[in-house]
């Protein structure tokens, strides 16, 4: 006969409740470690996605995600002159937040190396690729957009061609994907009026200067748009990514790009190791420690209840021991009402999270790791929270039925 | 061949404290209860019932004297010579003023727990159990929890529990206190009935002297000190 499963039909309302109370406590343990493996995730997913072999970055910088970088776009020509490199493309990404709709829109903009990189290596879930050099979007479901949704960035309309699936920044944000051209237009977006201003400006410094003077015809130049400007080069870009020929020894194209004075390289385990010690750490050890607070928090909870549990019993284990009952059986009780509390206790935290998980603003992954990891310290709690219960149990004397 | 005594005790002492503080609950008590003997433990409160009850029922040792059950020697002193648990689970039974059923068992699963921790269990034991508690008069009412049973009821579910492991000796303290008279007479009887069937000594710490007549005989405690009751009014003095 098992007592336990008795005692739990018995008080079977308040049990459940427990359960339950006890399996939003783990759902949030869970989601703990859920949300850290989503921040890893999230923050490497570009560097695993665009599979360059090599990141060209600016001198001396963590870029393009732990910092901001920036290097001429020439670099992709110098990259593609190296011995052993078979494709360099111009990357650019910035956050940009605008208001859609009456909301705010916050996207991380990647660049795409038009006509090279059409983005046919996205999750798109609706819609296509682009399919033209200017005004379309590849945007991430999480921003809200849907196919043929038109989006006002700058001076431009954009149209939304595909939606993608958990395609998100270092930062949490969806993932929006156009052209370079079009995703440096949209950086360097400025009014009719600052450009006047800038040209005004222009035009004040070279006036100021002899050559200026000597030559009227640079002041006339100095009207023009910026791009007509030899002096003025065009935009720089955030990085450079190199794909190297296949057998290539990546040590040796690394090396020749390392002497380059302007740039930094970095290979892709390097990125990925400087996105997660950088933006990614902090928030992993700030998780980290929530997580180790709520298991205790947890174990606390679950002793508390497993204590008040058996301190319900106590006359009726007194009585087992006058009948003679083994320590065998009481310990039985105890420890199986704590397995079956812990294990629905689990199974609800699992399907609640199942369920909540996806209204979070963040990834939250959960892997079989952790599940597994977590079910080991469910069960270690079990034994640890019922230990103060089994304690009292064993200590309560036979005559405690006489009184 | 006859038995050995149900129980025996020798110059059964306890004292509690030490000191100034010392108090004698019971002063060399010395009994003999045989099997299929029914006997009635009287006085007053505070008189050492429950100290004498709780020594013979192995829970609580004695300062000094002896305990014999069926004829071995159990305690000598505050030494237990058995593994005390086991003993108690193979020839003790117990019944209290109140009926002290586990509230999640029903009333079958109440005898068929203490089956269980005598080590029987599956379908004899649940035979034993549904026999116990049809000869009670309570077996339509075996898969009902203990809440849905009356007073008198729960006392005849924790008395099939007490008899199932089929003691030499059943201890009883009040067993009818929280009864009604009626009731109260029937439960004593039941003792009487069980005693003789199962050839088991009953001891039944009373107050209610109306029912004396019911047992064998009596015994007196008073401030620690047992002897033999006058006999008035018991089966016995009757017959």
């Amino acid at each position: 006969m098992n007592l336990a499963v008795r005692d739990v039909r018995y008080n079977l309302g308040r049990f459940l409740l427990t359960a339950v109370g006890l399996g939003l406590l783990l759902m949030i343990v869970m989601g703990m470690g859920g949300i850290y493996e989503g921040i890893v995730a999230d923050a490497t997913l570009l560097v695993d996605r665009l599979e360059a072999d090599l990141w060209i970055v600016q001198r001396n910088t963590r870029g393009p995600f732990a910092e901001l970088s920036r290097v001429p776009s020439s670099v992709e020509d110098r990259a593609r002159a190296v011995p052993g490199v078979a494709d360099a493309r111009r990357f650019v990404t910035h956050t940009i937040q605008r208001e859609h709709r009456g909301q705010p829109l916050r996207m991380a903009i990647v660049g795409l190396a038009w006509p090279v990189d059409r983005g046919e290596w996205l999750p798109v879930i609706a819609g296509r690729a682009l399919a033209q050099g200017h005004y379309e979007i590849v945007a991430d479901q999480t921003l809200g957009l849907a196919v043929g949704d038109r989006l006002e960035l700058g001076k431009d309309e954009y149209r939304v061609v595909g939606v993608t699936r958990n395609m998100l920044g270092t930062g949490g944000d969806g993932l929006a994907f156009m052209t370079i051209a079009d995703s440096q237009a949209v950086q360097f977006d400025a009014v009719g009026e600052a450009t006047r201003l800038e040209r005004a400006a222009r035009h004040g410094r070279a006036e100021q200067r002899d050559l200026g003077l000597t030559q009227p015809g640079l002041l006339e130049r100095a009207d023009q748009p910026s791009a007509t400007i030899p002096a003025l080069g065009p935009p720089m870009v955030s990085a450079v990514l190199v794909r190297l020929q296949p057998g290539v020894d990546a040590t040796s194209v690394h090396s020749t790009m390392t002497a380059w004075p302007d740039v930094t390289v970095y290979t892709a385990d390097e990125q990925r190791e400087l996105l997660l010690r950088g933006p990614v750490d902090r928030a992993r050890r700030q998780i980290g420690l929530f997580r180790i607070l709520l298991v205790a928090i947890s174990a606390i909870v679950m002793s508390l209840i497993l204590y008040t549990m058996t301190l319900d019993k106590l006359h009726d284990i007194a009585l087992l021991k006058l009948m003679g009952a083994k320590d065998r059986m009481i310990l039985g009780l105890v420890l199986q009402e704590a397995f079956l509390l812990g294990g629905i206790a689990y199974v609800l935290a699992f399907f609640l999270g199942e369920r909540v998980y996806p209204y979070f603003p963040r990834r939250v992954i959960v892997t079989s790791d952790m599940l597994m990891w977590l079910a080991i310290a469910v069960g270690v709690l079990c034994v640890v929270g019922s230990s103060l219960g089994i304690w009292k149990a064993m200590r309560v004397q036979p005559n405690e039925v006489l009184s | 061949m006859k038995h050995p005594p149900a129980i025996e005790t020798v110059s059964l002492t306890k004292v509690y404290g030490s000191g100034n503080t010392e108090v004698v609950a019971l002063r060399d008590a010395s009994m003999t209860i045989e099997r299929g003997e029914v006997v009635a433990l009287l006085g007053p409160s505070g008189s050492g019932k429950s100290t004498l009850l709780s020594a013979i029922g192995l829970i609580n040792p004695p300062t000094r004297g002896e305990i014999k059950i069926d004829g071995q020697t159990v305690m000598r002193g505050p030494r237990a010579l058995v593994d005390v648990r086991r003993f108690r689970r193979q020839r003790l039974g117990f019944i209290f003023q109140k009926s002290n059923l586990i509230p999640f068992l029903t009333g079958l699963e109440n005898v068929l727990v203490a089956l269980a921790i005598a080590g029987q269990e599956g379908r004899p034991a649940k035979r034993r159990a549904m026999e116990l508690l049809s000869a009670l008069g309570i077996g339509d009412r075996a898969r009902n929890l203990p809440s849905a049973l009356s007073g008198g009821q729960q006392q005849r579910v924790a008395i099939a529990r007490a008899l199932a492991n089929r003691p030499s000796l059943l201890l009883a303290d009040e067993p009818t206190a929280a009864l009604d008279s009626k009731l109260g007479r029937q439960v004593m009887e039941l003792f009487r009935e069980v005693g003789h069937e199962n050839d088991a000594g009953v001891l039944v710490v009373t107050h209610d002297q109306r029912a004396l007549d019911v047992f064998d005989r009596s015994l007196n405690l008073e401030d620690g000190v047992l002897s033999e009751g006058d006999g008035e009014h018991t089966s016995r003095s009757i017959a």
